[in-house]
């Protein structure tokens, strides 16, 4: 082999290694990798897992994958919504986490009717759990409104909510703290009998099916891509942007109540104030992990829900290493300035123009 | 170069107008509280007027029952004209004492979210001549400031429950430290005990970390104990709700907890749910926190009235800590919140 195809080779993978970088998925799998190799070189137990046996007797998996999966998927279901109002709306709705403790209030309100510590639950869950979808998806159509006909910035706009929804969630029940004692209602957020896999990641993945269908056969994705790349274009060719707008917020509303259920399923109990607090910080960095443009336009669903599963990665394996978790925050803050500033255009045209030339004076010297 | 520094000067703008973002979020919040607040309607100038700043009656059990109190106690029946403001940040709560002081209210009172910051607003409460009564949490101010301070006194929790628990006698103690809000006199008290004790009798402590009195934090923060493998024979938690989370936990990796199993369970408030829970010996150990100061308050002003001043400044109200073994059914009605 002559050096100068060496080069070219060398150079090939460069190039290739930029369009690489370029491809939306990139900052999601690097990301994931290199979380993967270094819980591979400081602990490879941390990828155990083995099958126990909980209190009850009924069979369980366990290990920090497990939890990872177990609680990293009402993250995704999260990140389902938000991408699509991100996309549509060229924001973020901060809400989320104080609509989950309206829909979970609401839940328990249903269950619990007027007294708080029932004996039996005064209604199905299946009710309770619809009328807090009915709820969550007015609240996401409150929120919608505001964005798409009144035309607030959809983080002032979700800020009412964000500073309200607490509160709301606590006078729904008297400001009490209602306590379901009978042992179906924990399934949703711990374990079927029997079925040794947390109940979440099936609710997770039933939402991604759901979502990959509603993709690939209506127009919605479609739809909300035109409408937060240019609106007045989608408008020229047909498209309401605001009842998209609407539609992508009402959304965001029924994923809102779906983990809303796990939530409050897990602990069998509420506590308003703490309830999925800061969630929406992991919803939107799930969003931008996935590569998306905050800003609005394309989006990659699967990116998304992957981001959704890192971020809960990155948690768990903070919580391995025993930072405090007053400083986990820190740490994803860490990450937000990383990927914001890698996403923003100024830095990845000067990334892109700085290989090129680099490569292209490589090739002027080998020439000479 | 240049357009590497533009970028970082543009991200550093992003990020202080966030945090310009985040002072609005926090006036409508004091703004929606405020307008929440029951303003009584002056009725005659016999009342006596109250300005009550409290924590916000959802934080937790014991909240809920402490709030409850203070309304029942502080009615236009008992002469009084009372003002609530709830708020689990202290800014806003120092913002809603100076919104009181300039309303003139009589009397002042408190139950800090933190310790500090205090001093100028209080300084101003005792120029305008408002008598200050701080309940259940201290603050770091001068003892000048306030005329008494109806506590509870949470070292005194924390050493009960410690010397329950070196009674044990166990053969090793391995703990899971749970703590609550940092910087909480709660958290300083119940943790402090804990430290001292540990560290008098070579207790190890497998973790220590602060869930933040969040019962599904508390759950990840020992499932993440559990995932690593390490023993651990004691639950402290510094709250019922994360005892609780602690607990689900536990049941999920099948480790016995309570009388004769194989984790003692440790919590706080004496929720009536939680001694339930001890009644049935799946919990060990619960620390009484009293939220009935309203009773003490009343007394004090209704002294005051007469020209008494208290006669001491700090009262520490009567606590109990109830062990699984010994709990009966009328404790649980009696001590439940």
């Amino acid at each position: 082999m002559t050096p100068a195809n060496s080069l070219k080779k060398k150079n090939s993978i460069v190039s290739k290694f930029v369009a690489l970088t370029q491809k939306q998925l990139f900052i999601p799998v690097a990301a994931l990798l290199a979380l993967i190799i270094f819980n591979l070189i400081a602990d490879p137990s941390f990828f155990a897992i083995k099958l126990g046996h909980n209190s009850d007797g009924q069979p369980i998996l366990s290990g920090y994958l497990i939890t990872i999966l177990d609680y990293g998927s009402e993250l995704a279901i999260l990140a389902i919504g938000m991408t699509l109002v991100t996309a549509a709306s060229g924001g973020q709705d901060i809400s989320v986490g104080a609509a989950i403790a309206i829909a979970g209030s609401v839940i328990l309100k249903v269950l619990c009717g007027d007294n708080s510590r029932p004996d039996h639950m005064q209604a199905p869950i299946i009710v309770a759990f619809l009328v807090a979808c009915v709820v969550a998806m007015l609240f996401g159509a409150f929120n919608g409104a505001l964005v798409a006909f009144f035309k607030i910035q959809p983080m002032v706009a979700t800020l009412i909510l964000f500073t309200a929804g607490r509160s709301i969630a606590a006078w729904i029940n008297n400001n009490e703290l209602p306590i379901i004692a009978e042992p179906e209602f924990a399934y949703f957020g711990t374990f079927i009998p029997g079925i040794p896999i947390p109940t979440p990641v099936f609710i997770a993945i039933a939402c991604m099916i759901v979502i990959f269908l509603v993709l690939k056969f209506t127009n919605l994705g479609l739809y909300s891509q035109a409408v937060g790349i240019n609106p007045n274009s989608s408008r020229l060719n047909g498209i309401n942007p605001a009842v998209v707008k609407l539609i992508t917020y009402v959304i965001l509303g029924l994923c809102v109540a779906v983990v809303g259920l796990i939530k409050v399923s897990r602990i069998s109990t509420i506590n308003y104030s703490v309830i999925a607090k800061d969630i929406e910080m992991d919803a939107i960095l799930a969003v931008a992990l996935g590569g998306n443009s905050l800003g609005g336009g394309k989006f990659n669903m699967p990116a998304s829900i992957m981001g959704a599963y890192i971020i809960q990665f990155l948690t768990t394996t903070l919580y391995k290493f025993n930072v405090l978790s007053s400083a986990l925050p820190a740490y994803k803050a860490v990450v937000v300035i990383i990927l914001v500033v890698l996403s923003a255009p100024v830095v990845r045209e000067k990334l892109a123009s700085s290989k090129k030339s680099r490569s292209s004076s490589k090739s002027v010297k080998e020439a000479a | 170069m240049k357009k590497f520094l533009a970028v970082l000067l543009t991200a550093t703008v992003g990020l202080v107008m966030a945090g310009c973002n985040k002072a609005p979020a926090a006036t409508t919040a004091a703004a929606t509280t405020a307008a929440a607040t029951t303003t009584a309607a002056p009725a005659g100038d016999k009342l006596v007027k109250v300005g009550i700043i409290n924590n916000d009656p959802s934080e937790s059990g014991y909240r809920t029952a402490n709030v409850e109190d203070m309304k029942k106690t502080f009615t236009k029946e008992n002469g009084y004209d009372a003002q609530f403001f709830y708020s689990l940040k202290n800014d806003e709560q120092i913002a809603a004492a100076k919104k009181f002081v300039t309303d003139e209210v009589d009397y002042l009172l408190l139950s800090a979210a933190g310790t500090s910051g205090w001093d100028s607003v209080l300084q101003d409460a005792k120029t305008a001549g408002i008598k200050v009564i701080l309940f259940d949490r201290t603050i770091d101010a001068d003892p000048s400031l306030y005329e008494a301070s109806i506590v509870s006194d949470m070292r005194k929790e924390g050493d009960t429950a410690m010397a329950w628990l070196e009674g044990q006698k166990l053969s090793e103690y391995k703990i899971i430290h749970i703590q609550g809000v940092m910087g909480s006199s709660a958290q300083i008290g119940r943790s402090g005990a804990l430290d001292d004790k540990a560290k008098a009798n070579g207790w190890t402590i497998v973790t220590q970390q602060t869930a933040e009195w969040n019962a599904e934090k508390a759950q990840q923060i020992v499932q993440s104990v559990i995932d690593k493998g390490d023993k651990f024979n004691v639950i402290y938690a510094e709250n019922d709700d994360m005892a609780k989370g602690a607990v689900a936990a536990l049941d999920k990796a099948n480790i016995s907890h309570g009388v004769g199993g194989d984790v003692i369970v440790m919590g706080y408030d004496c929720n009536a749910w939680a001694l339930k829970e001890l009644l049935a010996k799946k919990w060990n150990y619960d620390g009484q926190c009293n939220p009935f100061q309203a009773s003490y308050i009343d007394k004090i002003i209704k002294d005051f009235a007469a020209g008494k001043a208290p006669e001491q400044k700090t009262i520490i109200m009567d606590e109990k800590g109830f062990d699984a073994a010994t709990i009966t059914q009328e404790d649980v009605d009696k001590y439940g919140i």
